[in-house]
């Protein structure tokens, strides 16, 4: 019989330590949807979206009921539409994005990701009119996330896609300056995207996925706090024992969720993603685990290191807790959602090159930051492009969701609302690499890749 | 044989007399039966844990959790009904 305490336990980290299952997000394959008629097709996908996720919300709200635990999100990842959407015969995939982000206020999903294209060795025609139909659809739509993957450890860097995604972040952020350049907030450009992600904006289902799949995000930052706090001061064994052993708590309750609701929607159990993402709400933070951990403030010496036992630590627990673990799994560090980090970065104790350097190391990359609106495309494609060598030289995923914000300068705010919470506008280095962008052309695979 | 269904009930709140009694009386009214009943009461907070059995209760799980909520709400009480899965999974291999 369960004890007492340890009934006592789990309901603390709930009520007190922000313990909760960050997202159940549906996978859905629109392979099945192809239709030389982009009105067929997107009637197909819409019918297809909302048969299959029709009850996700509600089995999410019940089983939240059920074991008391807030299941916070509730979400969709589709096919990536520049491949589902390939044989359309039409010129723009807006009207796609517009009839994914009714099919998700439908079924009552916050967010639906997808809206998306794999260009890391080249591009299809299909993948150039998704790319080029980003800045509108991300305008005209509130639902759709969106993503880009520029490179891969197998294939290299598609430099001329790096070149590309900086202007396009910049149109998509002058596309909805009058929402706080809201639009970037919803796009993803990564190196090493995984297919079984269930996080936003990122998220999209792989084709080798199964035609639906139930893929869960589990969270606990505020848990891990917690648990440091009755070990301060204790050394480094300790230090990643007591992340282990609550990183195994809460990845225990996020593979039963994900078992039970599997087995309710009666569709296969993908991975579960053993992720620490955190909110901005007090005691939901990445940053107070590092000061816990005996940093000042995220970016003083030591970060580094402190975010990759971390990181390594969630996983070690996570693994053992889980039939099948995928996603992104680690410790993720955006700015505008963690109030640990956006204070860091008001004081400028946490910078851009800081967390360039911290993204070697955590489970993503550059996430949520905003930098000033007169940012040149070419800096936004130099970041991407230093994000994604780290990526592909590392073989881990990297990923940059930068938000230019248009008519602000260093030192000014940006308000998101909600999840995305709020950012101040970091500082961008000054010194151009424009000529070196405009070379043009791919970036080879590194020699490590070669494992045949 | 099946499976016994159970269900941990939590009371947090201002202690008052006849928590018990309530909570109690609700569980007979639904055909729950009490596996475990422990209580304390610290500076003056009503504290009770409940490990009940409800395989053969008359109200399905959405009812008998609306009912403790309206409860809750009745007596300025924080009521709880979590299936002991969640508790299993987290504290047992």
């Amino acid at each position: 019989m369960i004890t007492r305490n340890e009934i006592l336990e789990t309901n603390r980290m709930i009520d007190d330590m922000n313990l909760d299952v960050r997202t159940i997000t549906m996978g859905i394959s629109l392979l099945d949807c192809a239709d030389a008629d982009i009105d067929k097709f997107n009637e197909k996908i819409y019918n297809k979206i909302t048969t299959c996720a029709k009850d996700l919300v509600k089995v999410g709200d019940e089983l939240a009921k059920k074991y008391g635990i807030p299941v916070v999100n509730k979400r969709i990842s589709i096919t990536p539409i520049a491949i589902a959407a390939a044989g359309c015969k039409t010129d723009s995939y807006v009207s796609i994005a517009q009839t994914l982000d009714k099919a998700a206020k439908e079924v009552g999903v916050n967010f639906i990701g997808g809206f998306s294209a794999l260009v890391h060795k080249g591009y299809t025609q299909s993948d150039r009119k998704l790319i080029a139909s980003i800045p509108e659809a991300m305008a005209v739509t509130e639902r759709v996330c969106s993503s880009v993957n520029i490179g891969t450890s197998r294939n290299g860097i598609n430099m001329d896609a790096v070149k590309e995604m900086g202007e396009i972040i910049l149109k998509t952020a002058e596309l909805t300056k009058d929402a706080e350049c809201i639009g970037c907030a919803k796009l993803v450009v990564f190196c090493n995207a995984v297919e079984d992600n269930p996080f936003m904006a990122g998220a999209f289902h792989g084709v080798g996925e199964a035609d639906c799949a139930i893929n869960v995000g589990v969270s606990g930052p505020g848990v891990v706090k917690k648990a440091l706090e009755e070990v301060r001061g204790a050394d480094f064994e300790t230090l990643c024992e007591t992340v282990k052993r609550t990183a195994f708590k809460i990845t225990r309750v996020g593979q039963m969720i994900a078992k039970e609701a599997s087995e309710i929607l009666n569709v296969p159990f993908g991975i579960i993603d053993l992720s620490l993402a955190p909110t901005p709400a007090v005691g939901d933070s990445i940053a107070e685990i590092f000061q816990e951990m005996g940093l000042a403030e995220p970016g003083a010496p030591g970060t580094t290191a402190a975010l990759a036992l971390l990181n390594d630590n969630v996983k070690k627990g996570g693994v053992m807790a889980s039939s099948y673990v995928g996603g992104l799994s680690g410790a993720f560090i955006p700015v505008s959602e963690d109030h640990g980090m956006i204070e860091a970065a008001e004081k400028g104790a946490l910078t851009l090159e800081k967390l360039e350097a911290m993204t070697c190391v955590c489970s993503v990359g550059l996430d949520m930051i905003a930098i000033p609106g007169d940012t040149p495309a070419s800096t936004i494609s130099g970041i991407i492009a230093d994000e994604a060598a780290i990526g592909m030289v590392n073989n881990k995923t990297t990923a940059v969701r930068l938000i230019p914000v248009i008519g602000r300068k260093e030192g000014g705010h940006v308000e998101f609302g909600g999840l995305l919470g709020h950012a101040p506008v970091m500082p961008v280095n000054r010194y151009s690499c424009e000529d070196f962008i405009a070379r043009g052309g791919r970036i080879p695979a590194p020699i490590h890749s070669f494992k045949n | 044989m099946q499976e016994m269904e159970k269900a941990v009930i939590t009371v947090v709140g201002q202690d008052a007399v006849g928590i018990t009694a309530r909570v109690c009386t609700l569980l007979a009214d639904t055909n729950i039966n009490i596996l475990d009943i422990s209580q304390t009461i610290v500076g003056g907070y009503f504290n009770m844990v409940t490990v009940v059995d409800i395989t053969n209760a008359t109200s399905d799980y959405n009812e008998i959790s609306a009912k403790f909520d309206a409860l809750g709400n009745e007596m300025g009480l924080k009521i709880r009904v979590q299936h002991t899965r969640i508790f299993d999974a987290m504290h047992r291999i």
